[in-house]
């Protein structure tokens, strides 16, 4: 699970990868590391000709989620995602991870007639959650976006979000959070068929059932900390290697 | 549009008693041009003047050094460097971290999972050291060398106490475990949950205790695992809410890696009218800029009016900075932080202050005498109302606490009014001590003008309930049996922070978020209610 060195914390800030680390070293230091001979470069400064160069390296990533939208609107709160009465459940303990995920979204009011997480179940039919503003304002607790991955949602789609969840998103690896250029949750019902396809430079999501295609920001950096995040795959092994990245650091894989 | 240009009054910075370096001050200077950040605001008000300053240009390649706003400052020594601008990501050394019943366990279990079953938080110095280095490469040595500092860990159960929820009892036996396992310095346990005054390091709601307990300091960094842990602004430093992984990783190695934000700057000039309480100014300012208003960046608070504040009323306006989306809000430091600080903490602090060169990306203005007292109605934290015009709006019940609405100032100025009013409360009124300390105030400070009595007994005449065991309670609902939990859809006007669908329990609930006076004149009616009607 990697955290904290996000390099993308504020989605609106414009997007570049960094410059491709050919040979990553051959154990990783829980410390950080300071490179203090070059001031590490606000993203904005950083070129896009890096990101050529990066592709050209490795074969080009690309992610893809399938399934069903669930329709949500603006000011979504970490109450109505997940009610404060849950946040007795411990999301590293195992099973109340499994019990989070299913009152996941458990909070909205009446007026949503379909849930999201059927009574009785413990995961969601709906992969893409698509959400209007400010999507995850309100508490800190890292609950809010766990219990959405939980749940089994791949990823989130909306207009904007609150800092805290779409930092904690991240951290945890446990929904991406993308961000739509326009009000998608105006033209997507719950229940519709939809792909989201991250790739880099572009991502979008096609809305099947109107056959419509949106245009996504890019993930830019916090994908593949997500990645690092989401894939057991990636997981290291050994407890004595963290997987916390530094800054500046492109995870593919990790080979430790 | 309508626009009242206050004349310039500077924001005059007061020589503070102790070691002070830097003697920043900001005056506001009057821009040429005025260009209204329109998309920001929903209505415009007259008795404010929205000015957007200049988008200033990165300067990190010249050798002119740009001046820097306080939280530019404080994020740039904690980082060890001279100069930072918005948009950098730096690591931050952090000063203190504060966790709870709620989100501790999982920050803990997230701690020990990342770093190695016998990791120890102890104190560094490599850490310290190796950052001078040129070359980054570290060795590591064991795995008790994952370490940060069990002195600057604050560990403060204050969600889930006192309910028979055996998950939420467990989770502070959890966090005594771990606290014991890390000799964590801090930890304001509770054992007897039958009777708080039995536990003598219990302290309450977190935010509160943080303050009350000498661990907010100017010029530090501050981070919590709430998302109220911005009230510590209050003190001139940076404090901001953070998730159970990146507290986690602050366990670890005491760092944490930020994005600079940008800061909005309100100025809040005029003698506050005697109705008017800091709970007013923050729900008129987010009324103003809405819930995503100050979404990623810094709200920093100055002016006459700010001067006059006293410490809690300052933590009230920073309480609810991230009601507003903000990343942090921050107040400068003068005679009245040192004041309270110096008399809870022995640690040395340098207060710093934005330069007067400093850029800001949006300038508000209010003139507080003009403002009156506002609710926020159901539910949203924007949606503003004059209290007055809500005075049909029935209400259920009445709740008085929380960190933002339930410190010890909050319950005399609830005091002071049933005492101007000498009349019964005429629905259950709930009061929720935010600490002990709090409680105990209740119990044994006169209020001002009435006599020699005590809130509490103020409280009592007025058939309030009886102030009960300190902790965040219903704020934010709680397990079923939470005291004062809202568990049917009913109308309460609350001295809290958040009024989402469902925050204090039933998801038909309708809560009126308001300021102590406001909360105290609408238990005496059943409405909500303008507190003008009791205090003038």
């Amino acid at each position: 699970m990697a955290a904290s060195s996000l390099q993308s914390l504020n989605p609106t800030f414009s997007q570049t990868l960094a410059s491709p680390n050919t040979s990553p070293p051959s154990f990783r230091s829980p410390f950080l590391r300071f490179n203090s001979s070059s001031t590490p470069k606000p993203l904005s400064t950083r070129s896009s000709s890096s990101l050529i160069a990066r592709s050209a390296a490795e074969p080009q990533e690309r992610k893809t989620f399938h399934g069903l939208c669930y329709v949500v609107g603006d000011n979504i709160d970490t109450d109505q995602i997940i009610p404060a009465e849950f946040l007795t459940l411990v999301p590293s303990n195992p099973d109340e991870y499994e019990k989070l995920g299913s009152y996941a979204l458990i909070g909205l009011p009446a007026s949503y007639k379909d849930r999201f997480v059927q009574p009785g179940e413990m995961k969601t039919k709906y992969s893409i959650i698509i959400g209007g503003e400010n999507f995850g304002c309100g508490s800190s607790r890292e609950h809010a976006p766990v219990c959405l991955g939980a749940a089994g949602a791949k990823a989130v789609v909306a207009q904007s979000y609150a800092r805290i969840f779409f930092r904690n998103s991240v951290a945890t690896g446990e929904v991406y959070p993308l961000d739509s250029e326009v009000r998608v949750c105006d033209e997507c019902k719950t229940g519709d068929v939809a792909t989201v396809e991250l790739r880099e430079g572009d991502s979008v999501l096609i809305n099947h059932t109107t056959g419509k295609e949106y245009k996504l920001k890019p993930i830019g950096d916090a994908g593949p900390v997500i990645d690092a995040g989401s894939d057991p795959l990636s997981c290291l092994p050994n407890s004595q290697n963290p997987r916390f990245v530094e800054p500046g650091e492109i995870i593919s894989k990790y080979s430790i | 549009m309508a626009s009242s240009v206050i004349s310039s009054s500077p924001f005059v910075c007061k020589s503070p008693a102790k070691g002070q370096k830097d003697l920043g001050f900001s005056s506001f200077r009057k821009p040429s041009q005025i260009s209204i950040h329109g998309c920001q605001r929903k209505s415009i008000s007259r008795k404010i003047v929205s000015v957007m300053a200049p988008q200033r240009s990165s300067s990190t390649s010249g050798s002119v050094k740009t001046g820097m706003t306080m939280t530019e400052k404080i994020l740039a020594k904690a980082a060890e460097k001279s100069q930072v601008v918005p948009g950098d990501n730096i690591w931050v050394n952090v000063d203190v971290l504060m966790t709870h019943d709620v989100c501790g366990p999982g920050a803990f279990g997230i701690f020990k999972r990342e770093f190695g079953d016998n990791a120890k938080v102890v104190l560094n110095l490599a850490i310290k050291i190796l950052s001078l280095l040129a070359f980054s490469l570290i060795v590591i040595v064991t795995s008790t060398l994952k370490v940060w500092d069990s002195e600057k860990i604050v560990v403060i159960p204050d969600h889930y106490i006192f309910t028979t929820d055996k998950r939420a009892n467990r989770n502070v036996d959890i966090m005594r475990e771990h606290c014991r396992e890390q000799n964590i310095k801090y930890f304001y346990d509770i054992t007897d949950l039958g009777d708080f005054r039995a536990n003598p390091d219990y302290k309450g709601v977190c935010h509160v205790a943080l303050a009350q307990e000498g661990h907010c300091r100017p010029g530090e960094v501050l981070l919590g695992t709430d998302s109220h842990t911005c009230t510590a602004g209050a003190f001139g430093q940076f404090a901001t809410g953070i998730g159970n992984t990146d507290a986690g990783f602050v366990l670890g190695t005491g760092k944490i890696l930020l994005k600079v934000p940008p800061t909005m700057r309100f100025i809040l000039d005029g003698e506050m009218p005697s109705y008017l309480q800091a709970k007013d100014l923050i729900l008129q300012i987010i009324g103003e800029i809405s819930v995503a208003g100050a979404t990623y960046k810094t709200m920093e608070f100055s002016g006459t009016t700010i001067e006059s504040l006293t410490m809690e009323e300052r933590m009230t306006l920073c309480n609810m900075v991230v009601e507003a989306g903000g990343k942090n809000g921050v107040i400068p430091p003068d005679a009245t932080t040192f004041n309270y600080v110096e008399n809870r903490t022995s640690v040395p602090f340098q207060p710093v202050y934005s330069d007067a060169n400093a850029s800001f990306v949006a300038d508000y203005r209010f003139d507080v005498s003009k403002l009156e007292p506002v609710v926020a109605k159901p539910h949203s934290p924007d949606n503003r109302a004059l209290a007055r015009e809500c005075k049909d709006v029935k209400i259920d019940r009445v709740y008085i606490g929380s960190c933002t609405g339930g410190k010890t100032e909050d319950f005399m100025a609830a005091a002071k009014l049933f005492h101007a009013a000498g009349k019964q409360v005429k629905v259950p009124t709930f009061l929720v001590p935010a600490t002990q300390k709090v409680w105990m105030d209740v119990y044994a400070l006169p209020v001002p003008g009435a006599g020699g009595k005590t809130c509490a007994q103020i409280f009592e005449e007025a058939g309030c309930d009886t102030p009960t065991s300190p902790s965040c309670g219903a704020c934010l609902g709680g397990p079923a049996d939470t005291y004062a939990r809202l568990n049917e859809p009913q109308v309460c006007v609350s001295t809290t922070n958040r009024n989402f669908p469902g925050r204090m329990g039933h998801k038909e609930g309708q809560i009126y978020l308001a300021s102590p006076y406001t909360a105290a004149a609408s238990a005496l009616t059943g409405h909500v209610t303008d507190p003008r009607e009791f205090l003038q």
